[in-house]
């Protein structure tokens, strides 16, 4: 037998944390918030910019506009080509990202610490003074079909976008790709409006995490964003969820097996709770799901469950890919371990979740692109930031007892289950 | 920042690059044992053998590796490659000492029946996931192309018949003609106490019986081939190709990767700004590989299947275009900027050092320092760049295509 003694010291996990009292919050006249968490022992800063511009804006014949408009701005800003606007970024080394959620269109951006300001200023120029030039618009129109082709041939993400479909209320629930007749339908002057209307700075977040000063970077948003001039968003109405159960045929050697469950969103007193629970199902290699599934049964190289939040509702989504002949057992196994969720968690399960965590919390400090995000995502979800130290604090403080009582009174059920495979299966009694 | 190695009697070799500020401390054994090492017969068994070593030992089931690696806080993984066979943890600080003893426990794995047979399982369904995946294992298809006869054209996963067929025994003959102390370096990166290490490592590794290990140097022969495969389910079509570039030890390389970024990057490179700028492709790039002996660099392209015959054409013409004409002194200096800021953006993370210093040693028995990694890719010239496009060229290539047709119009391979 191996020893069994605790691996990891059991001091609280916030005493090795950075004190991390240092998260400047800076609010523009115009609405846009600033956060900056300095992080002087790295050499790098990364910016996170989420824009109130996410698919649920999306007209309802124009589903994908969202992500047409983030491909567009791209194509040059301010004195900027679309050619000039890439090189630059380049020339300063500057590693970027892009994407639109439901929620937001994000900008994200990696750099050495020095590149920061004028990296900000491009940035700036491509969130306000974009070229959206018409003789591109027809090739920016084929890169969005060719994110929508290239989806189709991606079978597990394709489950997941139909299980996320399912499981929200529309238009929570919609991929940001859109759809063809949508992607086909759009002219220059939707891209335009849905700029004109989205891009601006009430609702907007720029995160900053890493070496820099704060007062040279609080002048300098003041500078590039202080005079953004802000617009009235228009309310949303929530429709309709999808199907509980959804079977999408595709000849193909694996089943792609897709389960949700409603869960609480992360602003909830109980999300770690919440996040407690799906650790235990989910997190390393002794997880329930990967020793039931996996280990001990051979069914899955892939299976997983994680906690998705949008603002006010939460969902647990799980995934697994097996062969079409083991799907069945599969979905049976991973329903069965759903369900034994109600029944508790056991001490070991917990200390075990929360040396990973620990480790996984003080490696966040290595990295400056990962806080950037992170932060950004708080004050989305909280309108505040949490520390590391205050997650540290939470995550010390959850227990066996307050995660089995969390989950006697939000047992996981209800469940929506979407497969992609070469056959459907069969939902037991009493999942949905 | 201060680099420490040693070596065991047996032939352990120890590499470390300790930085006493780190958060965390990143360890790995990296073990030469790649698919290239396999006989036919075997297909696959390296792959498979790294599973299995997550199996336990005479002393551990299988679950308590994962529980205790688990109550390590652990970020741990291991992958296989054509070379080599790499097991490795990220953990705080204090734990560096256990999390050592776990992974060395592991090395000497019991290899039981059980566990095999239910772990095959789980290797079929893997290859399974990538046969359903682009771009449906066409990577490994044109290299067995383009390699064929060198053991570089070997599978990484095997097919379900090589892994459906394997035996234990077979597993252990493989274990005991690769896993030589000798043949094995164990790297670290972060804060890392180097004296403990090796005090541990001698401990739990230097017992392990030496013997002789060979690997096949025989040398490339380069086969520019194609093949298509129909695919109809496929909504895209996919188009790997491959050249012959420098090897693992070749100075070229930091050339060539500059080469390689000019014309193929994700971004603002000259196949980005031609196909994928434009919308005619989903993705068209080139990457380089590096390996023992011998080198590639790769292509790959997704595209419309009916754009495809056309858009190969124009990876062509881009090819033999920087062929004839060369590269800018301006593309030049943008690939550095890139490669450079990539390289000290990554040494943020021990696990990313990790794996760099590990790599170096593996491959070359050198350890670069951060700055020097960047000194290299500052030096090369375009005269560097010139060489390399002189010596290897772009355009004679292996191609693969995989998707809704079989009848694209490939492009014959002709010498410029």
């Amino acid at each position: 037998m191996a020893d069994s003694s605790p691996a990891a010291d059991s001091s609280p996990i916030v005493s090795r944390l950075e004190r991390s009292d240092n998260i400047q919050v800076h609010e523009l006249a115009n609405g846009m918030v600033v956060l900056a968490e300095s992080m002087d022992w790295l050499e790098s800063v990364s910016f996170c910019l989420l824009l109130p511009a996410g698919c649920v804006l999306d007209p309802g014949d124009r589903l994908g506009l969202s992500n047409f408009a983030c491909e567009m701005v791209q194509r040059g800003c301010g004195s900027r080509d679309s050619r000039q606007f890439i090189e630059e970024l380049d020339g300063l080394g500057v590693e970027r990202s892009c994407g639109v959620s439901s929620s937001h269109t994000t900008y994200g951006a990696a750099m050495p610490f020095e590149r920061l300001p004028a990296a900000l200023a491009i940035y700036a120029d491509l969130v306000r003074r974009p070229h959206l030039p018409a003789d591109q618009f027809e090739d920016g129109r084929q890169v969005c079909l060719q994110e929508l082709r290239a989806l189709e041939d991606d079978l597990a993400q394709r489950v997941m976008l139909e299980l996320r479909r399912c499981q929200y209320p529309s238009p929570w629930g919609r991929p940001s790709t859109g759809d063809l007749a949508g992607v086909m339908a759009a002219k220059l002057d939707d891209v335009q409006a849905f700029f004109a209307q989205h891009y601006q700075p009430r609702g907007a977040v720029l995160a900053v995490a890493g070496k820099f000063s704060w007062p040279d970077l609080r002048s300098l948003t003041e500078r590039l964003f202080g005079d953004w001039t802000p617009r009235d968003s228009p309310p949303l109405v929530s429709g309709a969820r999808g199907e509980t159960h959804v079977h999408l045929p595709h000849d193909s050697a694996q089943t792609q097996i897709a389960v949700s469950y409603d869960s609480v969103p992360y602003s909830h007193p109980d999300y770690y709770e919440a996040r407690g629970a799906v650790g235990v199902l989910s997190d390393g290699m002794s997880s329930r799901l990967f020793t039931e599934v996996r280990e001990n049964r051979g069914l899955a190289y892939s299976v997983f469950a994680s906690c998705h939040s949008l603002r006010d509702r939460g969902a647990v989504m799980c995934y697994a890919g097996t062969s079409t002949e083991l799907a069945q057992q599969t979905l049976d196994v991973l329903l069965y371990e759903l369900r034994r969720l109600r029944e508790g968690i056991q001490p070991e399960e917990l200390r075990r979740l929360k040396a990973r965590i620990k480790s996984n919390l003080i490696m966040q400090q290595e990295s400056s692109s990962s806080r950037a995000g992170s932060i950004a995502g708080d004050w989305f979800h909280l309108q505040s930031v949490r520390t590391l130290q205050e997650i540290g604090r939470k995550v010390d403080a959850l227990s066996c007892d307050s995660i089995n009582a969390y989950l006697a009174g939000n047992a996981p059920q209800g469940f929506t289950v979407v497969t992609l495979g070469a056959q459907p299966l069969e939902i037991p009694n009493g999942v949905s | 920042m201060e680099f420490r190695n040693s070596r065991l009697e047996n032939g352990l070799e120890i590499v470390a690059e300790c930085n006493p500020h780190a958060y965390s401390t990143s360890l790995a054994f990296f073990v030469r044992a790649g698919a290239r090492d396999e006989p036919e017969s075997v297909s696959g068994v390296s792959h498979f053998l790294e599973h299995m070593v997550f199996k336990g030992t005479p002393t551990r089931s299988a679950a308590d590796v994962n529980l205790e690696l688990d109550e390590l806080g652990a970020n741990s993984n291991a992958y296989t490659s054509e070379e080599q066979t790499v097991y490795y943890a990220t953990v705080l600080p204090e734990l560096q000492s256990q999390t050592t003893q776990l992974l060395a426990d592991i090395m000497r794995p019991e290899l039981r029946d059980s566990d095999f047979e239910t772990e095959k399982k789980v290797i079929i369904e893997e290859i399974r996931k990538y046969d359903d995946q682009p771009p449906y294992g066409a990577h490994e298809k044109c290299m067995a192309l383009f390699f064929q006869g060198h053991p570089l054209a070997n599978s990484i996963l095997g097919t379900e018949k090589s892994v459906g067929a394997l035996t234990v025994a077979q597993m252990r003959d493989y274990f005991r003609a690769r896993y030589s102390p000798s043949n094995i370096v164990f790297a670290a990166a972060g804060r890392v106490d180097f004296d403990r290490l090796e005090r541990d490592l001698e401990k739990w590794c230097g017992t392990w019986e030496p013997f002789i290990t060979q690997r096949s140097a025989s040398s490339a022969r380069h086969l520019c081939a194609s093949r298509q495969e129909r695919r109809e389910q496929a909504t895209q079509q996919y188009i790997i190709q491959i050249g012959a570039a420098p090897d693992a030890t070749d100075p070229q390389r930091y050339a060539n990767r500059l080469l390689t970024m000019i014309v193929g990057d994700d971004t603002s490179s000259r196949l980005y700004w031609d196909l994928v700028d434009s919308g005619r492709a989903e993705y068209a790039g080139i990457s380089s590989h590096e390996f023992q002996g011998a080198g590639m660099n790769m292509s790959y392209l997704c595209c419309e299947p009916d754009d495809a015959s056309e858009n190969l054409q124009r990876v062509l013409d881009v090819q033999r275009q920087v062929e004839s004409e060369f590269v800018t002194a301006e593309e030049l200096e943008l690939a550095k900027n890139k490669a450079c800021s990539h390289v000290v953006l990554r040494a943020e993370r021990p696990s990313s050092r990790m794996f760099s210093v590990g790599n170096g040693w593996i491959q070359r028995r050198s350890y670069l320092t951060v700055a020097e990694t960047v000194a290299r890719y500052r030096a090369v010239t375009l005269d560097d760049v010139h060489r390399v496009i002189e010596r290897y060229g772009l355009s004679r290539n292996a191609t693969c295509a995989v998707g809704p047709r079989d009848d694209l119009v490939i492009p014959p391979v002709t010498d410029t």
